[in-house]
This record gives C-alpha cells, sequence and structure tokens, in this order.
C-alpha cells in the first residue's frame, strides 16, 4: 500500500480499530448519513454571479452505479474509485497503480471506458456508472466474461475486472474489430501475467457470436 | 492527496476570477488524467480545484474560414473519432489514438494535453522542474538523463516537452487562444512553450489566472504532412523520439515546409534548419536525410541520451518521407 493511503484514511474507520467499525455500524443500524462535519456547500461571488465551493471537508454526493442510486459523504479529493471501492463495497474496480498507467480500474462513464482512478468522485455526480459488477446477469455471466472462462484468459486475476470492462468496451464499439482495433482498443490495460493470447482469443469468440 | 476546495463555474469570467493572480494556490482541473497524478504524488497541492468542464462554450469543435477550431474541453478521444479531423488533418488523426490510451483518451482534453506538465522524473519526484540537490549542483545534467533534452538544454532545463500531438499541431499552422482578466490573447501554438530558467516560472506562457480557451488550425488542404514517433513499446508509453512534418510543394519540389520535433528538447522544437534544407528540393531519402542531419547538428546530449540523437533523426527522415508520398508510411 501507499504511504500517501494513509492521508486519505479515516482513523474512526479502521478495519482494524476495536469495536464496531464505522462503516458495519452503518450498515447494522441502516443510516446512510451518520458523519459529522459533514458541511453544504459554501457560496461565494465570482464575476459578479454566485458560486458554490465544496468541502474541504465532507460534502454529501449522489451517484448513479450500475442503474442504482447511490448516496456518500465524501471529501472532494476522494477519486471516484475509492468511493467505489471504499464506500460502496463495488470492489471489482481494483486499485493498482492509482496513476493512470495500468487499467485494473477501468470502468464505464456514460458508456465510455476510463480509469476511476484518474477521476474526482465529485465529478462522476450525475453520470452512468457502469462497473464490472453490473456484466453477471440472472447468475449467467456476460458473454465476455464466459469467453474469459472459456479460453483461459485469467491466471492471478488481479487485471481481470478492468480488461473485461475495457473489451466490453471495445466490442460495443467496433462489434467485430480488426486486430488493430484489438490492439488500440485494450492498449490501456496491462496484465503481469501475460494473458494477452488468452484475451484476444475471449474476443475473437464473442466477435464472431456476437454478445 | 491533500484535501482542497472544489468549485465547477459555468462560465469563463466566473472561473477566471476564482483562479488566483500567482501559481499554488488554484488549480485549473480538465480532465484531471495529470493533474489528480501530480497532487496525490505532492507535486502540486492547490488550496482550490477549479472545475472547468461545466463551462459549455469550452467544449467542441467547429469550422470557419479561419479554420478548424477546437475548443480546449475537447477531449482527445473526441477528437480521434472526428470526421474533419480524418479528412482535413490526417497526420493530427494518425496522433491521435498513438497517444496515451483509450482510456484516458476519454477524458484527456486538448487544453489539458497542451499545459500537462513535463514528465521528468526529478520534477515528478519533488526536486523541481529544474532540479537540485541541496549544494545547488544540477541533478539531471550528470544524473538519470537517458530521457532528457539533446537540444535548447544549455540552461538549468533538462526535461522534454511532452506532448506528441504539439509538434504535428505546429507544424500545421496551429494558434493558441487563452483568456485572462485583462482580456483574450492569441499567438501561434510554439510561442506558448518556452524554457524556464528560474525555479518557479513554468513551462509554458500561461499566467495563472488564464484560460487555454481554444486552438485554431488553418486550412491545410495544399498541405502534405506526417506524424511520426519513436516509443520503446508500442503504445501505452512515452515516446523517445517525435517529428511532426507539414510541405507545401511546387510540382515536386518543396515549396515551404515547416518541421518540428518533440521529445528532443524543453519545448516542441522546429527546425529551420531543416525546412532550409529542404526548400526549393525534390522529396527523396537523400534531401530527407540531409535535412534530418541539418535538424540535429547542433544536437548536445547529456551523460546518458546520446542514442536520442539518432533516433531524433531518423523520426524525422521518415516523417519528411511520410509525408512527401501523401502521409502513409
Ligand atoms: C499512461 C499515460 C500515457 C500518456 N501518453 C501520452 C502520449 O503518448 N502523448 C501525449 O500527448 N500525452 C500522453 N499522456 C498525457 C495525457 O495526454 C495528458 O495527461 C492529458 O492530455 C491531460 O489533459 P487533461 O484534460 O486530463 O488535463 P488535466 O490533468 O486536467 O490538467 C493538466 C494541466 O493543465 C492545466 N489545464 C488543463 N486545462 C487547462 C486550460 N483549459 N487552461 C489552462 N490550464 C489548463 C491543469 O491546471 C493542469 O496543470 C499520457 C498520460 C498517461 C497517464
Ligand atoms: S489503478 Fe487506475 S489505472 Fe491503474
Ligand atoms: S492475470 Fe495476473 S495481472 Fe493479468
Amino acid at each position: 500500500m501507499r504511504e500517501d493511503d494513509e492521508n486519505q484514511k479515516d482513523p474512526n474507520d479502521s478495519p482494524e480499530g476495536p469495536g464496531v467499525s464505522r462503516r458495519e455500524f452503518l450498515k447494522i443500524s441502516g443510516i446512510s448519513v451518520a458523519v459529522p462535519l459533514v458541511a453544504g456547500p459554501r457560496v461565494i461571488k465570482a464575476a459578479g454571479q454566485e458560486v458554490r465551493v465544496y468541502g474541504p471537508g465532507k460534502v454529501p454526493m449522489e451517484f448513479t452505479i450500475n442503474g442504482k442510486n447511490y448516496k456518500a459523504n465524501l471529501e472532494p479529493r476522494i477519486t471516484l474509485l475509492d468511493a467505489l471501492r471504499d464506500q460502496f463495497e463495488l470492489t471489482g474496480a481494483k486499485r493498482v497503480c492509482d496513476r493512470a498507467e495500468c487499467g485494473a480500474c477501468t470502468v464505464l462513464l456514460d458508456n465510455k471506458p476510463v480509469y476511476a482512478c484518474a477521476m474526482l468522485a465529485i465529478e462522476a455526480q450525475h453520470k452512468a456508472i457502469t462497473t464490472v459488477e453490473s456484466l453477471m446477469r440472472d447468475g449467467k455471466l456476460h458473454p465476455i466474461q464466459q469467453a474469459f472462462v472459456d479460453n483461459d484468459a485469467s491466471q492471478c486475476g488481479f487485471c481481470t475486472p478492468g480488461f473485461v470492462v475495457a473489451c466490453k468496451a471495445l466490442l460495443d464499439k467496433y462489434p467485430h474489430p480488426t486486430p488493430e482495433d484489438i490492439r488500440r482498443g485494450l492498449s490501456g490495460n496491462l496484465c503481469r501475467c501475460g494473458t494477452y493470447a488468452g484475451i484476444r482469443k475471449a474476443i475473437a469468440q464473442v466477435a464472431q457470436k456476437g454478445a | 492527496m491533500r484535501p482542497f476546495e472544489y468549485v465547477s463555474p459555468n462560465t469563463r469570467t466566473q472561473a477566471i476570477s476564482l483562479l488566483g493572480a500567482s501559481w499554488g494556490n488554484a488549480e485549473i482541473l480538465a480532465g484531471g488524467t495529470d493533474l489528480l497524478t501530480l497532487m496525490k504524488d505532492d507535486v502540486v497541492a492547490p488550496k482550490r480545484l477549479i472545475n472547468i468542464k461545466g463551462i459549455h462554450d469550452l467544449h467542441g469543435v467547429s469550422s470557419n474560414a479561419q479554420g478548424f477550431h477546437i475548443g480546449a474541453l475537447t477531449t482527445l478521444g473526441d477528437l480521434a473519432d472526428d470526421a474533419t479531423v480524418r479528412r482535413n488533418y490526417p497526420a493530427l488523426a494518425e496522433a491521435l489514438p498513438e497517444a496515451a490510451s483509450p482510456q484516458i483518451r476519454n477524458l484527456a482534453t486538448l487544453g489539458g494535453n497542451l499545459c500537462q506538465r513535463p514528465r521528468c522524473w526529478y520534477f515528478r519526484n519533488g526536486f523541481g522542474l529544474l532540479p537540485k540537490n541541496e549544494t545547488g549542483k544540477e541533478l539531471a545534467a550528470g544524473g538519470e538523463n537517458r530521457y532528457h533534452a539533446i537540444l535548447g538544454n544549455e540552461g538549468p532545463a533538462k526535461f522534454v516537452s511532452p506532448s506528441t500531438l504539439v509538434p504535428i499541431l505546429i507544424a500545421y499552422g496551429a494558434k493558441i487562444r487563452l483568456e485572462g482578466p485583462k482580456g483574450k490573447r492569441e499567438f501561434p501554438l510554439e510561442k506558448f512553450f518556452v524554457i524556464p530558467k528560474n525555479e518557479g516560472e513554468r513551462e509554458h506562457d500561461l499566467r495563472p489566472n488564464e484560460i487555454v480557451t481554444e486552438v485554431v488550425i488553418p486550412p491545410a488542404s495544399d498541405v502534405r504532412a506526417a506524424h511520426y514517433e519513436i516509443r520503446q513499446k508500442e503504445v501505452f508509453d512515452w515516446p523517445l523520439a517525435v517529428a511532426g512534418v507539414a510541405l507545401r510543394m511546387r510540382g515536386s519540389n518543396v515549396k515551404s515546409a515547416r518541421i518540428v520535433m518533440g521529445y528532443v528538447a524543453p519545448v516542441p522544437w522546429p527546425s529551420p534548419e531543416a525546412e532550409q534544407a529542404l526548400m526549393g528540393q525534390p522529396i527523396n531519402k537523400d534531401t530527407a536525410q540531409r535535412a534530418a542531419e541539418a535538424a540535429l547538428t547542433n544536437a548536445k546530449p547529456l551523460s546518458h541520451n546520446a542514442y536520442k540523437v539518432q533516433l531524433a533523426r531518423v523520426a524525422l527522415r521518415r516523417a519528411i518521407l511520410k509525408a512527401a508520398s501523401g502521409g502513409v508510411s
């Protein structure tokens, strides 16, 4: 874990801490907004007009993730990735580099693939966020997920959720991708285990059958 | 990342008045693909972040007699898919999908691409843009400099200008437009990039309370242009050498040429020497080679980057040949 993670941690939120963590407490009690020090926006004048200033403390935010509404009180510095993982328990998107350099955190924003670590949560409000968790329907894997299984396209699996989302976005844009489309479309995801050949086969399988 | 306050104005004048008159307190947030990384690494620590994406008239593209206008907030992804870019500026269309990755291009804006900070690892690790140790000794000149500048490196700046799109934009004759409290400014894109001489100076001719509003590329129907880049890894990495070339021909000879190298100097590096070498000449392997030699004559590699001189030469020679053959390599 990187040192800077310490900056983002709320000491009261430590899972190792004594007693019931705040997250557990909220789950148990069903309270969604119980955190002190949440302030609404401050209104200031800019060029004669009123603008709202949020933070630096926690501010109420609302998201649409996989078609559902989510609410949380977050500081403006929280990334979309950390909000998904730490607030909403959507841990499919992985935190690997946290620097827009590996693709493990890929999610769809208004149907386009983006790195959730490269975006602030506060900016992702009012957008349609799609994570890997939504791909499985009625207990059935999405065709691209099934194709990953069929073609042995995963080893340690840490890059896999990001790749699956990137593959889905690629196939949505190019249902019958050329090798060049695949090279470019997946160029934003790295696999340390080297599963690239399997992933290319998985894409070919879906492209043939149609997703 | 340190805490900051966040504000999302919806007009240019609001954004400008929210920025401060000195650097350091406030930063503009566009796509965030560079800024958030700098903030996580504590290289930049603004107290206020001004998200400009709510300013609608900075988004999107349009065409008129002056040329093609690209709003500063247009994403690299939208630009790569744009029919006008493909038709009228094919060399830019070729550079776009090679830049970064699809996920980055969907967030990254053209304005942010021009204003992105150098990738120099001394800078990114908190040693400053003109890195020195406690005794005042320059760190990059005799240190880890294999990706650093081979031209324009006489002063303390040894980093290279990071955008791969800028060389071809300059070759096409692009202009940049800025807006600040004192009004608007417009000038050729190459003038936007400056070599800092003292720590604290920026590498852009941008005042702390100005925003980049637009890039304008003049019509280029009579131009033969090409972009060529050399990377260690094919994708998802920063290049070692970039060349952008735009030629106007009279018959089979060069009437005028615009030649710009990237990743060789702290600024995008136009080469009047190479342009001069091509003037009135037909394009073939020999004339392209001579122009490339001319462009690198004054190169002064640092302790570990002499290899870049040859890479820059090759990138430029290939870009010239590619431009002359109609942009296909
Ligand atoms: C893995 C990786 C690979 C990459 N590869 C390439 C590559 O091959 N080629 C390439 O060219 N780039 C590459 N990049 C850089 C990428 O293109 C930039 O990060 C991106 O273009 C920045 O745009 P943004 O909108 O995200 O800017 P932001 O991160 O929002 O801002 C960057 C800087 O510009 C300032 N700024 C932004 N917009 C404006 C404006 N309108 N007016 C004034 N100031 C402004 C911000 O304050 C900040 O200082 C790569 C990045 C990564 C992470
Ligand atoms: S964790 Fe976001 S790109 Fe690596
Ligand atoms: S399967 Fe291990 S990183 Fe890709």
